[in-house]
């Protein structure tokens, strides 16, 4: 709670920056309509009129708000929880996608790590291309795999998880083959003189020690693979998702639309995120590692 | 068949000489020919199931068919390569990367501001920031400008968070010797703690890199001028034109690779001191 002072005062700050540069967005648009109507408009009809209109630049907070509450509590509240126009019913989808690929990317990571910390020839060989596949831009592909894989009859679901397991399984390897790796020399020589053989030394040494890595990519993971859902949506439209939401809206120049989407899908992955935290926090009590 | 049999039998044979390789010493050469070896014997497995199976060109072009590709339409390749990866990706890169650096100084001399923003900062660098590219495309048009302030938003918080814990990384005893100098914080800043934050530094330019492209590519799915990576990509992708998608993916990932070992060896040389950099 110490830091809550200081965090708070950065959020404030950077409200009080989208305020204004919602009033410097959309001030052009408010002089225009007066002038249109031939009024002369005062610097605080200015300000009110850019707090309120319909197809705003830069919508404030509230309008945000707003429309975040009209498509999630209003709806639910009418008993359409999960309705078409529903952010919920949207997010949703994204989260399946989104826990699918991540579920698929962690256990492919995990198998690769594996495989790379016991056998050298795979050391030497698939390392250097997992972190050369990380340079290429691969988010740039998504539509390709999408439509390639749409059209050989593969479930819509399943081509955007292999975007999302894509992007999470990387951090994932990475941070295994890092955990696995990090028993000490002593720790290692302690499992030789009770002559443990690889599998139990990898059971009960090195499996244990990875824990804590593992939990922060984890944590890296799940937000890449948010981040690879909401772009295979933007091919995969007809589907609806969070991804969908803001492509529509940059269609009809619905901004509050866009921001809404862009807001609740930073509340999945802060969600997600606090998820896993969690999840680690409680899992390293229980192994005694916690700090 | 044959084209199963015989690329099957290529990789039994590469994966044989792999191993009798690790098992060698480590040496230069190793270090460079098993991962070489691999990378042919993935393209070979690509073009020999590919012919052998009979998948149609439409799914899966084999590699060959991308090369011929490749090397016919350079010059669309060149120029979608110019409008997305230098002005889009690169004056993104160099404002983003250079304003969070900036901030990151100006906020350090406040322990209170740095204590707000690091949390906030990692929270921001792990939002779908990309999500904030078709607002960037109505505000800045079509041309690349709206691509360059993607990369802006999207390389600014990764960059500013390493630099702000970066300015932190000198110890205690390394300022102290400054304040026996009578070092003023200018100084101090030059001399000690900007030097001793590079890695961190270059940490969060690595991570850009990468970032940088992305935004600029996928910020062009929502409009663009008539040339460009994305716009390329989404266009033949509708037109099922894959052998000229995975050419443009081809120039996306030299890019992207080069850009990221052109940072990297950067690195090398402004932080040649760092154990990191000596073994």
């Amino acid at each position: 709670m110490r830091n809550f002072l200081p965090i708070g005062t950065v959020v404030l700050v950077l409200f009080a920056f989208w305020y204004g540069g919602a009033v410097l967005l959309n001030k052009n648009w408010a002089y225009d309509k007066a002038e249109r109507a031939n009024i002369e408009l005062s610097f605080g009809d200015m300000v009110k009129d850019t707090m309120t209109q319909d197809k705003p630049r830069l919508p404030p907070p509230h309008q945000v708000a707003a429309e975040l509450w009209k498509t999630t509590g209003a709806m639910v509240q009418a008993g359409k929880a999960f309705g078409k126009r529903s952010l919920i019913y949207h997010g949703w989808i994204t989260l399946s996608s989104t826990v699918l690929g991540f579920v698929f990317g962690t256990g492919l990571g995990i198998l690769l790590a594996v495989g790379i910390v016991h056998n050298r020839a795979m050391d030497k060989s698939v390392m250097p291309w997992i972190i050369a596949s990380q340079t290429i831009p691969i988010l740039a592909i998504a539509p390709m795999i999408v439509v390639v894989l749409a059209s050989a009859q593969v479930d819509d679901l399943i081509a955007k998880g292999v975007i999302s397991m894509y992007l999470s399984f990387f951090p994932v390897v990475v941070g295994m083959v890092k955990g696995l790796r990090s028993p000490d020399h002593m720790q290692m020589d302690q499992m030789r003189t009770w002559n443990a053989s690889r599998s139990q030394t990898f059971w009960r040494l090195r499996l244990p020690a990875s824990a804590p890595y593992l939990f922060a990519s984890l944590k890296v993971g799940i937000a890449a693979s948010l981040i690879g859902a909401v772009v295979a949506e933007l091919s995969l439209s007809q589907d609806g998702g969070l991804g969908a939401r803001m492509l529509v809206g940059s269609y009809y120049g619905q901004t509050v639309q866009i921001w809404s989407a862009l807001i609740a899908a930073a509340t999945l992955a802060a969600l997600m995120v606090a998820v896993i935290g969690m999840i680690q926090t409680l899992t390293l009590k229980r192994m005694g590692m916690a700090q | 068949m044959i084209w199963i049999l015989s690329v099957l039998v290529f990789w039994a044979v590469a994966w044989w000489v792999n191993i009798r390789l690790t098992a060698q010493k480590p040496s230069r050469f190793t270090g460079f020919a098993v991962p070489a070896l691999f990378g042919i014997t993935l393209l070979l497995l690509w073009e020999g199931l590919v012919r052998g199976l009979g998948i149609s060109p439409v799914l899966l072009p084999p590699p060959s068919a991308i090369g011929v590709t490749f090397v016919q339409s350079l010059p669309i390749l060149w120029a979608d390569f110019f409008q997305t990866f230098v002005k889009g990706a690169l004056s993104g890169y160099i404002i983003g990367c250079s304003a969070a650096v900036l901030v990151a100084i100006a906020v350090d001399r406040s322990p209170f501001l740095q204590r707000g923003l690091l949390p906030v900062g990692n929270f921001v660098a792990a939002l779908p920031i990309i999500g904030l590219a078709p607002i960037m495309v109505m505000w800045f048009g079509f041309d690349w400008h709206s691509k360059a302030a993607v990369v802006v938003a999207m390389v600014f918080f990764p960059v500013l968070v390493n630099t702000v814990q970066g300015l932190q990384a000198s110890d205690t005893m390394q300022r102290d010797l400054m304040r026996t100098y009578a070092a003023s914080y200018p100084q101090a800043l030059m001399k000690l703690r900007l030097p001793a934050a590079m890695p961190f530094i270059f940490n969060g330019l690595k991570i850009a890199t990468t970032l940088a492209l992305i935004g600029a590519i996928v910020a062009e799915f929502f409009g663009s001028p008539i040339k460009g990576m994305g716009f390329r990509i989404s266009t033949e992708v509708g037109r099922l034109a894959l052998d000229m998608v995975w050419a443009e993916i081809t120039v996306a990932a030299i890019a992207g690779s080069a850009f990221y070992g052109l940072v990297a060896l950067l690195e090398k040389g402004v932080t040649f001191w760092h154990p990191s950099q000596r073994g």
